[in-house]
């Protein structure tokens, strides 16, 4: 090569992180797993998914298990036009808050649709499961807009 | 999904950085002279010091370097440490050592492998040698050299470390 050529290459650096995912959230992913939502009953009744180990209230343990519907609504949402490569769905698709049903909080989760103009707030989605499920988020490979029956 | 299954108690949450690396133009020399089978630095026009790799400027003159270097093949540990845990992804074997070495000509130390070597007589003030792999795999990396094993030679004193020539003699002022 010349004194003067720069030398440049691709390069990756990688974090093979494996992480504990304690009794609550190992629940919760065992749940996924069998292609059940459980969420945990705070003290004042509200019903949180993904569950939390401690009330945010008392900061007592939470150990009431509830399992939630596998439909909801999107609450808000973000439309994705250009995925990246770390992202769920490599079509363009939306982050969105999803209520599901027997939820009282929402929960972040990916949303596939055809364009963006399908979805809107309070829409209603259901959950498309993973072919394989292992105990992971994306067990829940993606929510997709529910058939709306009238 | 009837069998009976352990519950779930962790999961795998890697993280991986894909960027593309642009050496600049001092180290694309300094990688294109170990390609070469040649260890190189720059000296700085104001302090005179040599430094590995060279990063084009000195960071205590504030000035381009220019001067490009030929260093040793023979080089003096000033720190090192025993790697007893294994990281993942890392082909070898523990224990093992990482020193900080600095090479005859240079005044300033880069972080190499020490092999060859019994771990526990290993001592700062020592001296090595580096061993390149065979010429046809060289390539524009710093794992040419494979690893620095010990040279039988009488022990850098520490004041010394740092201070020899490219001829392993201390430059005199
Ligand atoms: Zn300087």
């Amino acid at each position: 090569m010349s004194p003067t050529e720069v030398l440049s290459e691709a390069f990756e650096l990688g974090f093979t992180y494996t992480r504990s995912t304690g009794p609550v959230v190992g629940r919760f992913l065992t749940g996924l797993r069998d292609r059940r939502i459980e969420g945990v009953r705070a003290s004042d009744g509200r019903v949180i998914v993904p569950p939390m180990e401690y009330d945010s209230d008392t900061a007592a343990a939470l150990d009431d298990f509830v399992e939630v519907g596998q439909q909801g609504e999107i609450v808000s949402w973000c439309w994705v036009s250009e995925p990246r490569r770390a992202h769920p769905l490599q079509q363009p698709f939306a982050w969105a808050m999803i209520k599901l049903d027997g939820a009282d909080v929402a929960m972040i989760h990916c949303v596939s649709a055809a364009s963006e103009s399908q979805l809107a707030t309070g829409a209603r989605v259901k959950v498309r499961w993973a072919e394989e499920t292992r105990g992971h988020i994306k067990d829940i490979a993606c929510f997709e807009l529910a058939e709306v029956t009238q | 999904m009837s069998e009976a299954r352990e519950p779930v108690t962790g999961i795998e949450a890697p993280v991986y950085l894909q960027y593309q690396f642009t050496a600049g133009r001092a180290p694309s020399r300094f990688l294109s002279a170990l390609k070469q089978g040649r260890l190189t630095g720059q000296r700085c026009p104001g302090c005179s010091q040599v430094y590995i790799p060279p990063r084009g400027a000195c960071p205590a003159c504030g000035i381009a370097t220019e001067e490009e270097v030929t260093l040793s093949n023979k080089a003096t540990v000033q720190s090192f440490t025993i790697v007893y845990i294994p990281i993942p992804g890392n082909p070898i074997k523990p224990p093992y050592i990482v020193a900080n070495l600095v090479p005859d000509g240079a005044n300033i130390s880069f972080i190499h492998l020490l092999s060859e070597c019994v771990n526990e007589e290993v001592h700062i003030g020592q001296r090595v040698q580096a061993v390149w792999k065979p010429e046809a795999e060289w390539d524009y990396k710093m794992d040419n050299i494979i690893y620095y094993k010990p040279l039988d030679e009488p022990d850098v004193p520490v004041e010394l470390i740092g201070k020899l020539g490219v001829d392993g003699r201390e430059v005199q002022p």
